[in-house]
């Protein structure tokens, strides 16, 4: 018998065993062991034998491979700021329902159910040289040339924004949601105008939602990889490590060596993860329950 | 302690979309008054408490305190409290915090933040509590804690939207009487919003009785118990029996071709005029023999209360009839029933 943290004794139900085998065979098939695979042949390199970390000395050892983290940061970091503040922004505004909502939503989503690729080639289209974007502006006698937006880092961040906006959008709104109403009038009853409302009541309520929203919008735009091909520089100034990762599995046919790359790259994520997380601890001291009407 | 409030005066319409929630609604309320507005919900009562809290614009009207106008002033700036239905503590802060928030608000020095918290939780009967958090308390102690954080700005008017309605009954009684001393002990005026008769009896100085926005009798405690105006208000002060006929040339109620007659108080209705009879099922006395208002009722239900049984008796005109009585009913049998005439109210009739 094994005593649970309450004290009482607890049997080991083999009926909750079998109930969880699926979903646990499922998880160790799809992704513990394709995990530990991936980590094992970085540690492979082919011309060696044994474990080796060779690959991640040469990594760290050529600028070309290395600096592609410092690039794929300066993508990722401004593209999650800037999702999530707007999305906070807009969210927050609609907190209380407006009018034309469904509307609203639908146009914000729509650009999820198109694709990566599509938008891509929609972007190029529209906020390319030749483009109406510029076109209009140029027409207008608002530029004399034509503002460069593709093929280089706005390119991109443009369209990671567009990919991840209504995901977080979403997120964010189903998340305030949720916050009980009376708390904002009874600040106010108290004296708190909006700002006051926004930053002591509201603000701590949403933190862990913020936080959730940062997390995940962090490690979707640090995977970039389509939209860095298609509206980016990928040989130069938006070659991401998803993109150097690609070269050596699919043109150098160094799985190991990709494999090495793609830990290093999790790694990455990671240490975002575990950054957004310290500082959310950091915002709000107190346990945030029961967020919700009781 | 409170900076007293003169008077506070409104005429309010609020409609939401072609819907009248508000028709006109007006009150006065003095300073030290304890008002209540009693309604069913969806009666208008609350949106009407958010409106004088600035919380909610109103569609038409205004809203006057000490002869100042301030329908157009933010809630911020009103100083009113407001105590709501589900606490509304903020659950991030502790209680300390939660009645520290207004007093930050205004920038007071530290020392006078934590004389006057520690001043509330006394009042509010909780003074060990400060370092929990409102997860952590009951439903009871929230609801004080709630009352705490809105008496700690000493407002000139308290607003109370149905506060013990998520108690449970004992609790319920208990905080009653919280709220009645604490507001005898700091003057306060207080205008509370509540579906329960009882807690309006119990709490109030004045009563308004509303009905999908409009005032169906308004006036003190007693008056409201004791002479309904209407058969609306009459259901909910109790009266649960309902006789519909003509009044005769005796001012006695007589029912369909002379099959009964009803004799009650003195009343104003003119020979002739439809209208109801009512009384409550405590006063219709069970056994009794008497000359006037007797009938004849077979018992159809009864139910245990402990003081006394609640029964359900079939007339002999097929009206259900409910009586509350010490004596021992049984299903089945046939019992005389008397009401006595000066329980028995005589109310213009409603069109349903």
């Amino acid at each position: 018998m094994i005593a649970s943290r309450r004290g009482e004794p607890r049997e080991l139900d083999l009926t909750a065993v079998l109930c969880l085998a699926p979903s646990v065979i499922y998880v160790v098939v799809m992704f513990v062991y394709p995990f530990l695979h991936g980590i094992y042949l970085s540690l492979r390199p082919p011309k060696q034998t044994g474990l080796s970390l060779a690959n991640y000395i040469a990594f760290f050892s050529d600028e070309w491979q290395y600096g592609t983290i410092w690039i794929t940061f300066t993508l990722a970091v401004p593209t999650t700021v800037i999702v999530v503040s707007t999305a906070l922004f807009l969210a927050y505004g609609m907190r209380r329902g407006i009018r034309m909502e469904r509307t609203i939503t639908t146009i914000l989503v729509l650009p999820v159910s198109l694709g990566v690729i599509l938008l891509s080639i929609g972007i190029q289209g529209f906020y390319g040289s030749r483009g109406w974007f510029n076109q209009i502006l140029i027409g207008a006698g608002l530029l004399s040339e034509p503002l460069q937006l593709t093929n280089n880092h706005t390119g991109v961040m443009l369209s990671l924004f567009m990919q991840q906006f209504p995901f977080c959008f979403l997120m964010l709104l189903g998340y305030i949601s949720g916050i009980d109403p009376t708390l904002e009038k009874s600040a106010r009853t108290l004296g708190a105008n909006s700002w006051i409302v926004f930053r002591r009541v509201m603000l701590p309520l949403m933190a862990p939602g913020i936080a959730i929203a940062f997390a995940l919008v962090f490690v979707m735009t640090f995977a970039v990889f389509p939209s860095a091909i298609l509206l980016g520089q990928p040989a130069g100034a938006t070659r991401t490590i998803a993109i150097a990762a690609y070269h050596q599995a699919f043109e150098h046919y160094d799985m190991s060596y990709a494999s090495a790359i793609a830990v290093i790259m999790g790694l990455c994520q990671l240490a975002g993860l575990v950054l957004i997380v310290l500082v959310r601890q950091r915002m709000i001291a107190a346990p945030t329950m029961g967020v919700g009407k009781r | 302690m409170s900076r007293t409030l003169d008077s506070l005066r409104f005429r309010i319409t609020k409609r939401f979309g072609a819907k009248v929630v508000l028709d006109d609604f007006a009150l006065e309320v003095r300073g030290r008054q304890f008002v209540t507005l009693l309604g069913p919900s969806g009666c208008g009562k609350s949106t009407a408490l958010n409106i004088v809290a600035g919380l909610i614009p109103a569609s038409d009207g205004e809203l006057w305190i000490d002869g100042a106008r301030i329908d157009q002033m933010p809630a911020e700036h009103r100083g009113f409290g407001m105590v709501f239905q589900n606490y509304a503590l903020f659950p991030h802060m502790t209680v300390f915090g939660n009645i520290a928030f207004g007093l930050e608000i205004q920038r007071r020095p530290a020392a006078e933040i934590n004389d006057r918290v520690r001043a509330m939780l006394a009042l509010v009967r909780l003074p060990e509590l400060g370092d929990r958090y409102p997860s952590q308390l009951s439903g009871g102690q929230q609801q004080r804690v709630a009352i705490a954080r809105a008496l700690v700005l000493e407002p000139r008017l308290l607003l109370l939207d149905e506060p013990l309605s998520n108690l449970d009954a004992k609790l319920r009684i208990e905080m009653r009487a919280e709220i009645k001393r604490i507001h005898a002990s700091l003057g306060l005026t207080c205008i509370y919003v509540t579906h329960d008769q009882i807690e309006a009896l119990s709490l109030s100085d004045w009563i308004v009785v509303m009905r999908e926005g409009i005032v169906m009798q308004a006036g003190p405690p007693s008056e409201i118990y004791n002479h309904p105006k209407n058969v609306f208000v009459a259901d909910f002060m109790g009266f649960r029996n309902f006789f519909s006929g003509l009044v005769n040339a005796d001012g006695e109620l007589e029912g369909a071709g002379g099959a009964w007659r009803i004799k009650g108080r003195a009343h104003a209705l003119a020979p002739g005029a439809a209208a109801t009879a009512a009384i409550r099922p405590e006063d219709v006395q069970v056994g009794a023999d008497a000359s006037v208002n007797r009938f004849n009722g077979r018992v159809e239900i009864v139910e245990y209360l402990g003081r006394e049984n609640e029964g359900v008796l079939r007339l002999e005109d097929q009206s259900s009839l409910w009586v509350h009585t010490p004596a021992r009913l049984a299903p089945g049998e046939t019992v005389p029933v008397t009401f006595p005439p000066d329980k028995v109210i005589f109310l213009p009739a409603e069109a349903p």
